[in-house]
């Protein structure tokens, strides 16, 4: 089910008055963030994120078209590394 | 034969089940057309006036994306996803469930025919 349109969408406060302070410098530098779930708003587009996926920060550069999307969207939580291979038992890849 | 929206040419049916023939109309597109064009939706496809069939391709037209542009339109929304870089894109890219379905067992539409692998399902190697 969709979010409530009344209530608009969840954008994380500290995040977006982070990238409000960049904005009027006309500044551009990553920030780190573990709020995967905030969605990306038109203010943010241009700047780069370094997004928290449980271990590593990943980067995300966000586009014009990510806009909606979540954070965490584009910072993959889970490391596929192909099946074992039957002979050698090891994980190839 | 009437031809409605291009190449499809439903026949020998209620006019009413026959339009939805074309890619993008269902059972609610096609009873909206058949009241706005005012055409009884018990008549069959065939015994169609030319007038009507022209009021149907002008209503479908007008309103809705059917056939090839839908299908454009669709594709486009994947590749999107696809260029992205995002999770839902990724499970594009790999054949797999995008809603987040389980994958462990079933997924079958997704992932295709069966590959059976030697020694799965709890025997240990």
């Amino acid at each position: 089910m969709s979010r409530s349109l009344k209530k608009g969408p969840y954008v994380d406060e500290k995040l977006y008055l982070k990238v409000e302070k960049l904005n009027q410098q006309n500044k551009r530098e990553p920030l780190k963030t573990w709020a995967r779930r905030c969605t990306i708003v038109p203010e943010f587009v241009g700047h780069t994120f370094k997004v928290h996926n449980g271990r590593v920060f990943y980067d995300v550069f966000i586009t014009e078209d990510m806009v909606g999307h979540k954070l965490g969207e584009f910072s993959l939580t889970r490391t596929f590394r192909g099946h074992t291979n039957k002979k050698e038992g090891v994980r190839s890849r | 034969m009437p031809r409605i929206a291009g190449v499809d040419i439903p026949d020998r049916k209620k006019i009413r089940y026959a339009i939805r023939y074309i890619h993008g109309i269902g059972p609610k597109i096609a009873d909206d057309i058949l009241a706005a064009t005012g055409i009884p939706p018990e008549t069959k496809a065939n015994e169609l006036t030319d007038q009507q069939i022209s009021a149907l391709n002008g209503a479908i037209d007008g309103e809705y994306l059917v056939e090839g542009a839908l299908r454009r339109q669709v594709g486009q929304n994947i590749a999107r996803l696809r260029d992205i870089r995002c999770y839902r894109g990724d499970r594009h890219r790999h054949g797999l469930p995008v809603h987040g379905q389980r994958t462990r067992c079933n997924a079958r539409t997704r992932k295709g025919r069966k590959k059976t692998v030697a020694g799965k399902k709890g025997v240990k190697g």
